[in-house]
C-alpha cells in the first residue's frame, strides 16, 4: 500500500474504520508457540485474561487455545498459568 | 453598542464563557485564575448554564478531561495558570494533534521557583511549541471578546485546533474595570453550534490518538504545522465579523503612533496600555516613538510583523520571560529571526522586565526609550538586559 | 483622574469597597479601576487597595505611587506603616477615627488636608458591626465629590441584599458627619 502524503491524512489522524487492528497479523512475529495440556488445566481463565494480544479463546468444552494468526509467542500465558498447563515450544 | 458595566475581569471571563453554550468545563483552581473557576462553577451550580462542571484533582486531569470531552463532541473549556499550565504541558500537544477545539483561559503568572504568584509570561512561553493558537489581551474588554471568539476560531472546520487566551494574572484578572458584555442573543448569533470533525461514540467507533511510527510521523507534524499556519485566515475572518457586529476591531499586530516612528517598542499583554502613555509623553517631547502590540503569538504573524517593522530604525522588544542561557527573551528571538532575511531591518534591543509581578510604571517605559536613543554607537543592539535589576 | 489608596487589614473589606466604588462609578458613566494590592490574602495583615476614577478611558495599569487621596480604614495602622507615603502635596488624608485632628497630625507629622470621621462608631450604631468599609465610602465621596451618594445604591443593594439599607444609612451618616480640616 502506498504511503499517504501529509495532505491526504484525515484531520487529527482519526482512524475511522473500527477494528482495523485485526488486519495486523502479529502471528508472524512468533518464534515459540503455546501448547495447552488440558489434563493439567483447571479452567481458571488466567491465560485468557493475561494474553496481551487478546488471542486466547475459550473452546466449547471450556478449555483454552490461542488464535495463531495473532499469537505472537510472548509466553505470558505460559508464565502466568500456575498449574503449568501451557508449554512454549520452538516453531519449526 | 452594549451598556458599559464594571466587573472584575476574571468574573467577566467566566460570564463570557457562560454565554458560549459550553457543554463541559474541567477547571482546577489556582491563583490568580481561581475566580474564573469559582464563578464558572457557580453558574453551573445555579443552573444558569447547562453544562457539566467536572471537578478534578489536578490540572493534568483537567486537561485530560477536556480532551476526552472534546473528543466526544462536547464544547469544552478549561482555565489555568503557572504551575497548573506546566502540569498540563504534557497533554497540550496531544490536544492539538488530535485537533480538538478546546478553549482555555490562562491567567498568566510566574513559574516557580522561587514560588511567586504574580504576573509575567514565564508560564505560556514553554508552551509555545505545543500547537495551540495563542492570543494575548491587554484589557478586560479584550479578555471577554477573545474568550468568546476563541470558540468560533477553534471550532471552524478549517481550523479544529485548541486556543488559549492569555490574560495577565492580577493586573487584569483582579481588576474591576469597565467593558461591554455581549448579550446572550448576540453570542448565539455569532457562535454556531459545534460540529466536531469526528466523535468518540459507541455507535460509530473511531480511534483517536493512534500510534504512528517514522513512516508517518513527519507527515503528521507537517499537517499539524500547516493547520496552525492556515488558521490565521480564519482568525482574521472572525475578527472582521466581530468588528462588524460589535464595533471592536482586532488585528494580529496592533500599532500606536507607529507609522512615522523612528523607534518602536513591542509589548504583549497588559503592559501595552501603560507603554502607550509613555509614547504620548515622548511624542509631547518631539520624539518619534511608537508602539507595536503583538496579539497573535501562534500562529506567528510573520508578514504583519515585517510590514510594521520595515521602516523603523530601532526596535525595543520587551519580554516578560527569558530563555535561560539562550539568546534573550523568547519574543526577541522570534522577532529577530523574522527580520533576519529582510533587506531593511531595525536594530533590535531587548529588555526583560515585569518578572514575577514587578511593576513597571510609565516613566520606566520612557526610560527604556531614552536608553536606546542614547545608544548612538548601537553598542547595545542585539543584546538583552534585565530592566531595573539591582546590581 | 483621581487616584485613591486605601489602607486596612485583611478582612476589613477594603477590597470590597474599591470594587463597589468602581462598579458604581462605571454605572454612573465614569471610567474606573478598582484593584487590591496583588498577592496572597491574609486576614489581619495590613493591606492596601486602590481606586482610579476618571472621565475618560484609563490606560495606566501600573500601581498607584502618588495618590490624590489616602483613606485609612483602620487607624491602628498609623505608626505601623507610612500611610502618607507618596501622597500628593495637595492631596487629602481621610482617617476612620474618633480622635482629634491634632492627635492625628501629631502622630503622622502631617500638615495637609485632613478629614476625620468615626466610621467604626457609626457602623456599630447603624449596622451593629464594627466594620466600616462601606461607611467610609460615604466619607470618601464627601471629600472627593467623585459622584453622588445615590450612585452607590444599586451596587450596595446587589451586594448586601437585606442589609443593604443599613449600609446605605451608615454611608450617609459618614457623608454628613465627616469633618474636613485644611
Ligand atoms: S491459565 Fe492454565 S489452568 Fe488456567 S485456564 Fe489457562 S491453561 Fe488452564
Ligand atoms: S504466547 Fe503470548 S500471544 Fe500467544 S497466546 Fe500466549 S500470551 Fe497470547
Amino acid at each position: 500500500m502506498a504511503l499517504k502524503s501529509w495532505k491526504e491524512l484525515p484531520i487529527g489522524c482519526v482512524v475511522s474504520d473500527p477494528g482495523s487492528a485485526s488486519e495486523y497479523h502479529t502471528g508472524s512475529w512468533r518464534s515459540q508457540r503455546p501448547i495447552w495440556d488440558n489434563a493439567k488445566c483447571i479452567k481458571c481463565g488466567i491465560c485468557y485474561v493475561y494474553c496481551p494480544e487478546g488471542c486466547v479463546q475459550q473452546t466449547e468444552d471450556g478449555f483454552f487455545k490461542a488464535d495463531l494468526d495473532y499469537c505472537k509467542g510472548c509466553g505470558i500465558c505460559s508464565h502466568e498459568c500456575w498449574p503449568r498447563a501451557i508449554k512454549m515450544v520452538e516453531e519449526e | 453598542m452594549g451598556k458599559r458595566i464594571g466587573m472584575e475581569v476574571a468574573i467577566a471571563v467566566a460570564e463570557a464563557v457562560g454565554l458560549c453554550d459550553i457543554d463541559m468545563a474541567a477547571v482546577y483552581p489556582i491563583t490568580p485564575q481561581s475566580h474564573i473557576a469559582e464563578h464558572l462553577s457557580d453558574l453551573v451550580a445555579n443552573g444558569e448554564i447547562d453544562a457539566e462542571f467536572v471537578t478534578v484533582e489536578s490540572e493534568h486531569s483537567a486537561m485530560s478531561a477536556v480532551i476526552g470531552a472534546s473528543g466526544a463532541g462536547a464544547r469544552s473549556f478549561t482555565a489555568t495558570s503557572s504551575q497548573g499550565l506546566m502540569l498540563m504541558h504534557e497533554l497540550l500537544p496531544i490536544a492539538s494533534a488530535m485537533r480538538l477545539p478546546i478553549c482555555m483561559a490562562i491567567a498568566n503568572r510566574a513559574v516557580s521557583g522561587p514560588l511567586n504568584i504574580l504576573n509575567d509570561h514565564t508560564d505560556i512561553m514553554p508552551q509555545r511549541d505545543s500547537g495551540w493558537i495563542s492570543l494575548f489581551v491587554e484589557n478586560g474588554q479584550e479578555a471577554i471578546d477573545l474568550s468568546i471568539q476563541a470558540f468560533k476560531i477553534a471550532e471552524h472546520k478549517d481550523v479544529m485546533l485548541p486556543v488559549c487566551v492569555n490574560i495577565d494574572g492580577f493586573q487584569l484578572t483582579h481588576m474591576v474595570e469597565p467593558f461591554e458584555m455581549p448579550s446572550k442573543e448576540e453570542v448565539e448569533k455569532f457562535l454556531p453550534p459545534f460540529v466536531p470533525h469526528a466523535t468518540l461514540h459507541p455507535a460509530k467507533p473511531v480511534t483517536m490518538g493512534a500510534f504512528a511510527m517514522s513512516d508517518y510521523f513527519t507527515e503528521i507534524m507537517k499537517a499539524k504545522n500547516e493547520a496552525l499556519k492556515s488558521s490565521k485566515k480564519v482568525i482574521l475572518e472572525v475578527w472582521d465579523e466581530w468588528a462588524r457586529l460589535f464595533g471592536r476591531a482586532y488585528k494580529p499586530v496592533e500599532t500606536y503612533q507607529a507609522e512615522d516612528a523612528d523607534v518602536l517598542m513591542l509589548t504583549m499583554g497588559s503592559m501595552g496600555e501603560t507603554a502607550q502613555m509613555a509614547i504620548d509623553q515622548l511624542r509631547a517631547k518631539g520624539i518619534k516613538a511608537g508602539l507595536v502590540k503583538l496579539r497573535l503569538w501562534r500562529p506567528f504573524p510573520l508578514a504583519e510583523i515585517k510590514a510594521v517593522l520595515k521602516n523603523v530604525k530601532k526596535l525595543i522588544v520587551t519580554d516578560r520571560a527569558i530563555s535561560f542561557g539562550g539568546p534573550g527573551g523568547p519574543v526577541f528571538s522570534e522577532i529577530k529571526s523574522a527580520m533576519y532575511a529582510e533587506a531593511r531591518r531595525p536594530l533590535i534591543y531587548n529588555y526583560i522586565y515585569g518578572l514575577g509581578g514587578r511593576d513597571v510604571a510609565v516613566g520606566e517605559f520612557v526610560g527604556m526609550f531614552d536608553k536606546v536613543l542614547a545608544d548612538t554607537k548601537n553598542e547595545a543592539a542585539d543584546t538583552y538586559e534585565f530592566w531595573g535589576v539591582r546590581e | 483622574m483621581i487616584e485613591v489608596r486605601w489602607h486596612g487589614r485583611g478582612g476589613q473589606g477594603a477590597v470590597t469597597s474599591v470594587e463597589l466604588l468602581a462598579v458604581s462609578a462605571i454605572a454612573a458613566g465614569k471610567f474606573a479601576q478598582g484593584f487590591p494590592s496583588f498577592g496572597p490574602e491574609r486576614r489581619g495583615a495590613p493591606v492596601a487597595a486602590f481606586t482610579r476614577v476618571a472621565d475618560k478611558k484609563i490606560n495606566v495599569r501600573s500601581g498607584i505611587y502618588e495618590p490624590d487621596v489616602v483613606l485609612v480604614l483602620d487607624s491602628s495602622l498609623i505608626g505601623l506603616i507610612n500611610v502618607t507615603e507618596g501622597l500628593k502635596p495637595d492631596g487629602k488624608l481621610i482617617v476612620n477615627t474618633p480622635k482629634s485632628p491634632e492627635d492625628i497630625r501629631k502622630a503622622l507629622d502631617y500638615k495637609g488636608t485632613l478629614a476625620l470621621v468615626d466610621g467604626t462608631g457609626i457602623a456599630r450604631k447603624e449596622m451593629g458591626v464594627p466594620i466600616a468599609n462601606t461607611t467610609m465610602i460615604g466619607a470618601l465621596l464627601k471629600v472627593t465629590g467623585i459622584m453622588e451618594l445615590d450612585a452607590m445604591k444599586e451596587a450596595i443593594e446587589h451586594r448586601f441584599g437585606r442589609i443593604a439599607q443599613k449600609n446605605l444609612n451608615a454611608m450617609k451618616r459618614a457623608y454628613d458627619e465627616i469633618k474636613i480640616y485644611n
